[in-house]
């Protein structure tokens, strides 16, 4: 399909062993027709809108190429201008900031909420809790950052209003270069930790109520428990929630478009807006491919890095 | 015994209960509070949705930002498209994914492990990197600002094929195998046998792909360049470009239109919803 996605850690039934019935070829190649059909769609599909562009991409960034113009050979040029152009370094320095930044605060919040939820409380009460926290996950991130573009509006803006309230004087949310970043960071993460919290709420259902209450017989209470004893029992959950938020997060182009535009200046310039701004406006195609294969190996890196460090920080039970 | 040393040790060392529940709830409003003003806020005059403090209740509700709205922009033909655009990609989603989950987990044929390893490995490449080839592919195919360039690039799908495989492998073999003594072949088997039972695996793929089309903004905003072709969140997000701000309950007005659809999913398949969130990485 189109968004990133990874799927849970999850025990696959036992793979089923080959039928040692007797061969028929008839039968056979009715199974291997039927095959044929179901498939098409979906490998024809992939092939054609995922497998071919990928190809696309690495040989369009060898190319000048406006569309209009016969495309000329370019060898490694729109590289060293990725890595020398001011704007596209700008935009990977923001999205690695932005990425850190927003997938720390979204898996705090949702961890905290979380355990918070799992705590004791009516039956109807935590499921409330639970469709909050979740809700904004169904809503469009483009509608939501209009919404928010008013709300952080430095004059007639709520946030504002409410800071002033307690006498905190206006602040230039989506007018300065800190403040802009903070509020796209803000914004993204109201929206998002609910996937995170959704997967902490399932992941701590997993873990069997008897080491919570050996644990509290043996005296451990409170932050200790959840520190010695939940964390490791829910770090694969923390490494699936870690590198679909780290993933995501890489892609980031709604909010910043929407609230910012990628401003002030390049403040909140993201490289999927550079992408989109060098191919869609500017029509530079071997450019903006060359920042699209950037990102890939920044978002291959970023993962195969995470799954080894895993390796030493995520106890399998 | 040990129920009372639990309960004690409770009370004296966690936070006590209802200062968590009293901050569940402060975070709750939080989250909501934007939701709330928005509806709120479209429910006012244009000229009151200026006004600070915000009131829950508009002191004179008026549903002249709604009509407002459909005096801007075309909100039908907004709609029009988002639906056929979602509803087509949810039911091709269903097909393709179903068919090849199928395949995957109960036909035996040659290249299974490679073309599934295929399949699998396409998960993890983003969009916005394939987006100018996409772009180039359906431009040759005079597919570029038409509702069909943003509905067939988006039948195939490699998480649905992932967790409609799972789904079939969860089913008992015997049936298949009852099936097959009893004269059947591969493709009774299949509709007879299996696809009636696939019908909750199918609800959490349609879901999904509902929930991440309805709400899509980077494929419409490349492909779409006529306004006749807008879907509704693009149409928002142009309306709030091309108003100034004193039409603020204009533009919240067409943000709760928009919503409608995607809360009343909430509310009705939440479970699916839920369980394939968590099962996949969907969002945005």
């Amino acid at each position: 399909m189109t968004n990133t996605q990874i799927p849970a850690v999850r025990p696959q039934p036992p793979a089923a062993p080959p039928a040692p019935a007797p061969r028929r070829s008839a039968r056979d190649r009715g199974t291997r027709l039927l095959a044929t059909l179901f498939l098409a769609p979906t490998i024809v599909g992939i092939v054609v809108f995922t497998v071919v562009p990928i190809i696309g991409s690495v040989v369009l960034s060898l190319f000048h190429w406006n569309v209009i113009d016969d495309p000329s050979f370019a060898g490694a040029a729109n590289y060293r201008e990725a890595f020398t152009d001011s704007t596209v370094l700008v935009s990977f320095g923001n999205t690695l900031l932005f990425m850190v930044l927003a997938v720390a605060l979204q898996l705090v919040i949702a961890l905290v909420l979380a355990l918070a939820v799992n705590g004791r409380m009516p039956v109807w009460l935590r499921s409330v809790f639970r469709s909050a926290f979740f809700f904004p996950l169904v809503l469009s991130a483009a509608s939501i950052s209009v919404v928010m573009k008013y709300l952080f509006n430095q004059d007639f803006g709520v946030v504002n209003w409410l800071l002033g309230l307690v006498g905190v004087a206006p602040v230039p949310w989506l007018t300065s270069e800190n403040a802009a970043m903070a509020t796209v960071i803000l914004v993204y993460v109201w929206q998002q930790f609910g996937f995170s919290f959704l997967l902490f709420v399932g992941g701590l259902n997993n873990i069997p109520k008897e080491i919570h209450e050996a644990a509290s017989l043996d005296g451990a209470t409170g932050l200790r428990k959840h520190l010695g004893i939940t964390l490791p029992l829910l770090s694969p959950t923390l490494l699936v929630a870690s590198v679909v938020g780290i993933i995501n997060a890489l892609q980031v182009f709604e909010q910043p478009y929407v609230l910012t535009n990628g401003g002030p200046g390049d403040a909140t310039r993201t490289v999927v807006m550079v992408i989109y701004e060098s191919a869609f406006e500017q029509l530079r195609f071997g450019a903006a491919s060359a920042v699209g294969v950037l990102l890939f190996v920044l978002i291959m890196a970023v993962t195969a890095l995470q799954f080894r460090l895993s390796r030493r920080f995520v106890h399998y039970q | 015994m040990s129920q009372a040393t639990l309960s004690l040790s409770r009370t004296r060392h966690s936070l006590a209960p209802w200062a968590r529940i009293a901050g569940l709830a402060v975070c709750a409003l939080l989250t909501l509070g934007p939701v709330i003003w928005t509806v709120s806020t479209s429910l006012r005059t244009p000229a009151e949705a200026f006004d600070l403090p915000p009131r829950l209740i508009p002191t004179s509700p008026s549903t002249e930002a709604y009509s407002g709205v459909f005096d801007q922009i075309d909100v039908w033909l907004l709609a029009l498209n988002s639906t056929l655009v979602t509803a087509l990609i949810a039911v091709g989603q269903m097909i393709t994914a179903g068919l090849a989950g199928y395949a995957f987990a109960r036909l035996e044929f040659r290249f299974k492990k490679p073309l599934f390893g295929l399949v699998l490995a396409t998960m993890m490449v983003p969009l916005q990197v394939t987006i100018v080839p996409v772009f180039l592919v359906l431009k040759s195919m005079g597919l570029t600002d038409t509702l069909l360039g943003l509905i067939v690039p988006a039948f195939p799908t490699a998480f649905g094929t992932f967790l409609m495989r799972q789904y079939f492998l969860g089913m008992p073999k015997d049936l298949g195998e009852a099936a097959m003594l009893d004269g059947c072949g591969p493709w009774r088997i299949f509709r007879s046998v299996y696809a009636p039972l696939a019908a909750p695996g199918l609800a959490i793929v349609g879901v999904l792909a509902f929930n991440y089309h309805w709400n899509e903004f980077f494929r419409p905003l490349i492909l779409e360049t006529s306004a006749q072709n807008y879907t509704l969140p693009l149409g928002l997000v142009s309306l709030q470009g091309n108003l100034g701000t004193g039409s603020i309950s204009v533009v919240l007005a067409g943000v709760v239109l928009s919503m409608i659809p995607a809360v009343a999913v909430f509310v009705v398949g939440q479970r699916p919803l839920r369980e394939g969130i968590t099962s996949a990485g969907v969002n945005r």
